[in-house]
């Protein structure tokens, strides 16, 4: 168990030389603290299982220091890091038993027999897979198997981390659930650091307490779930997270006020001092825009058409070339195909060039 | 459902029945009938019935000592072959570079030996290891080595066994190296992770994705031990004395040296059946291996149809009701 702190950590395939928009990940600088439960997340290709990879050793990187306990271990390869990790697809050693495949990484660091009993029946109770411990661990279900493989990534009581590599890629939806809840569950009561990645924003946000957002080989915002949902730190996680994602619509901002086709919209705070230049946008999440008649004063769009989520609708609307959704009260409908919208200024964030920026009050 | 019979349809299996019988069952009808009597030449047979395979299988003739003697050299020879060429071969797999032009450089190198004709390899070691001409036989017997495959039994048998060995560990290494590239990068990292060591990794990982190649790999390489004849009659012409006197030597010798159509012809077909008898004991003790463990360790209720011990490789991979 440790703290891990990444220090100007940075890989590129292609060698240090290489351009820096090409690095597969760009240079990141922070610290996972002991016992947590992260999520990577972030879309196929944004460099998340490098950075994973990185972390467990199965790639050097070209730059920087990852240290475990502000011990420098970067150089260390996998087997002398105290690391262990979960893949996307399971990995079974099929001429062993499942209490074998999961004995085996205690037995290959030469804990006593004892211990290895104790420890592997604490985890096949945890997992439920005390009857089958004696079986050969061969024709399986994927669950099953992947069960095995999470096993074994949990099986040291000391490592400093367990990293999980889109583990349940493979498993049925429903499936899925249950076994998140328990390796939710796994977290609380075997205390190790987690760190999770996916590209599934629900997966993410339901295991971990704080995520990490990476886009484009950045690492673009890390928090707590409610802190990417309600301030994104870049346009990007806006989008990515919630189901519709954030509203981005180009503006110009002065002062107070936004202008957006025209028409202008009343900010919370004051931004004066907006970088000149830059690409002003703003970003308000659908929950915050209401859909309702049009009338004088509001910003009018045409209306595209209404989802139905079950329990919210969403009106798809159009201002100019930028496309809004907007909270539909029940009922609502529009006569004409236009609307207006209703901003709630508390919830509209500005953003210079996709990066947040902080009004004054 | 009601099939429609039509005998016609045996009108299409007959080229393929023709075929096969002018191209092998009247060839081996032939030796057949020539098992079973005796000539003199001028077309003269006599009927002999099972005479001659009961000769062949009586080792106080002379027919049966030389037939036992040869096969039993020609058991342990691919004895000799197989416990050196399929360990040897896997190492060399496991050493091969995984990468780049290394690889294809490898790959060249390794298929070498394996194009070229058997007759050729005979020549080559014969002049090799001649201690008069030859490089191998010169050196060794300047280092103080007397060593000498015409006169010496054990430098024939050595001689014939590193030639076979530098012939054909190639195709046992090729195989392997074809099981061990389809080995899933996860494996190894998933392995490097539980901080397996190398000889781990080989047990729990590499040796059980191979075991279908190195299945493959036995009976190809036990068939054609068993089966040798041109090398070894190129190197050592069967001696000193008969030490190096393979079966297929023997049966050559009876059959055009003798001219004994009847003895050789009873002794191709035994030869023949013995190749058939053991590859199937070999093939169906070796994916029988895997079915069985499983069978046994399935859990309480037998309801799993098991495998039939035929020809039937492929473990059923259906998946089970399991863990979840």
């Amino acid at each position: 168990m440790a703290r891990i702190d990444l220090v100007d950590l940075a890989h590129s395939y292609g060698g240090n030389d290489a351009p820096q928009e090409s690095f597969a990940l760009k240079p990141v600088t922070m610290t996972w603290r002991q016992g947590g439960a992260y999520a990577l997340l972030g879309p196929s290709g944004c460099g998340k299982t490098t950075l994973l990879n990185v972390i467990s050793g199965i790639i050097t990187p070209s730059r920087g220091k990852i240290l475990f306990d502000q011990q420098d271990i970067t150089p260390l390869s996998t087997q002398k890091r105290n690391i262990a990790q979960v893949f996307q697809f399971p990995v079974i050693y099929d001429t062993m038993t499942v209490g074998e495949n999961l004995a085996f990484p205690l037995k290959n660091r030469g804990v006593p027999k004892p211990e290895i009993d104790k420890r592997v029946a604490e985890i096949g109770r945890l997992l439920d897979l005390e009857p089958y411990l004696n079986r050969k661990a061969t024709r399986l279900t994927a669950d099953a198997k992947q069960k095995i493989s999470l096993g074994r990534g949990l099986v040291r009581s000391d490592v400093a981390a367990v990293l999980f590599d889109e583990p349940l890629t493979v498993i049925d939806p429903e499936l899925k659930w249950q076994l998140r809840s328990k390796l939710k569950a796994l977290h609380r009561e075997l205390d190790l650091t987690m760190i999770y990645v996916t590209h599934d924003q629900t997966e993410a946000l339901t295991f971990a307490d704080t995520v990490v957002v990476m886009h484009d080989g950045r690492v673009v915002q890390s928090g707590t779930p409610a802190e990417l949902f309600d301030k994104p730190a870049h346009t990007f996680v806006g989008y990515f997270i919630g189901s519709p994602g954030m509203n981005i619509l180009p503006a110009e901002v002065k002062g107070r006020e936004a202008r957006v086709d025209g028409h202008v919209i009343a900010l919370n705070r004051s931004y004066d001092n907006l970088p000149a230049g830059a690409r002003i946008e703003i970003g308000v999440r659908p929950e915050f825009v209401d859909a309702v008649a049009p009338v004088p004063g509001l910003l009018t769009a045409k209306i595209e058409r209404i989802d139905d989520l079950g329990r919210i609708r969403f009106a798809r609307v159009r201002v100019g070339e930028a496309k809004i959704a907007a909270r539909a009260p029940a009922g609502f409908t529009s006569s004409d195909g236009n609307v207006g919208l209703k901003f709630n200024p508390a919830h509209i964030h500005v953003y210079a060039d996709s990066l947040l920026v902080e009004g004054a009050a | 459902m009601d099939k429609t019979v039509n005998q016609k349809a045996w009108f299409l299996v007959l080229p393929v029945f023709l075929v096969v019988a002018f191209s092998a069952v009247l060839p081996l009808m032939t030796v057949v009938n020539y098992s079973m009597q005796d000539t003199f030449g001028n077309n003269q047979f006599f009927w002999n019935g099972v005479g001659w395979f009961k000769e062949l299988l009586d080792p106080s003739t002379d027919l049966g000592g030389r037939f036992l003697a040869s096969l039993g050299r020609n058991l342990f020879f691919s004895l000799v072959i197989l416990a050196i060429e399929v360990p040897l071969g896997i190492v060399v797999a496991l050493s091969m570079p995984r990468q780049g032009w290394p690889v294809a450089a490898c790959l060249v190198t390794l298929a070498l030996p394996l194009l070229i004709p058997w007759n050729v390899v005979g020549t080559i070691w014969q002049i090799f290891g001649r201690p008069d001409i030859g490089l191998l036989g010169y050196v060794l017997n300047h280092v103080g080595l007397d060593y000498n495959y015409v006169s010496n039994d054990i430098d024939a048998w050595v001689t014939v066994i590193v030639m076979d060995v530098w012939h054909w560990t190639s195709l046992v290494a090729l195989l392997c190296y074809a099981g061990l590239k389809s080995i899933p990068d996860a494996y190894y990292q998933a392995a490097q992770i539980d901080g397996a060591s190398r000889w781990a990794v080989f047990k729990a990982i590499q040796l059980p994705k191979m075991n279908r190649v190195l299945l493959i790999a036995v009976l190809l390489r036990f068939m054609d031990s068993f089966m040798i004849y041109t090398e070894p009659f190129v190197v050592t012409g069967g001696g000193p004395g008969n030490s190096t006197t393979f079966v297929s030597i023997e049966l050559v010798k009876i059959a055009l040296g003798q001219f004994d159509l009847g003895k050789a012809a009873a002794l191709s077909l035994v030869y023949n059946l013995i190749i058939l008898i053991v590859c199937w004991i070999f093939y169906t003790v070796m994916t029988n291996a895997g079915v069985e463990r499983k069978v046994q360790t399935e859990s309480k209720p037998a309801v799993e149809p098991k495998p039939s011990a035929g020809l039937k490789p492929v473990p059923a991979l259906k998946p089970k009701e399991g863990v979840a």
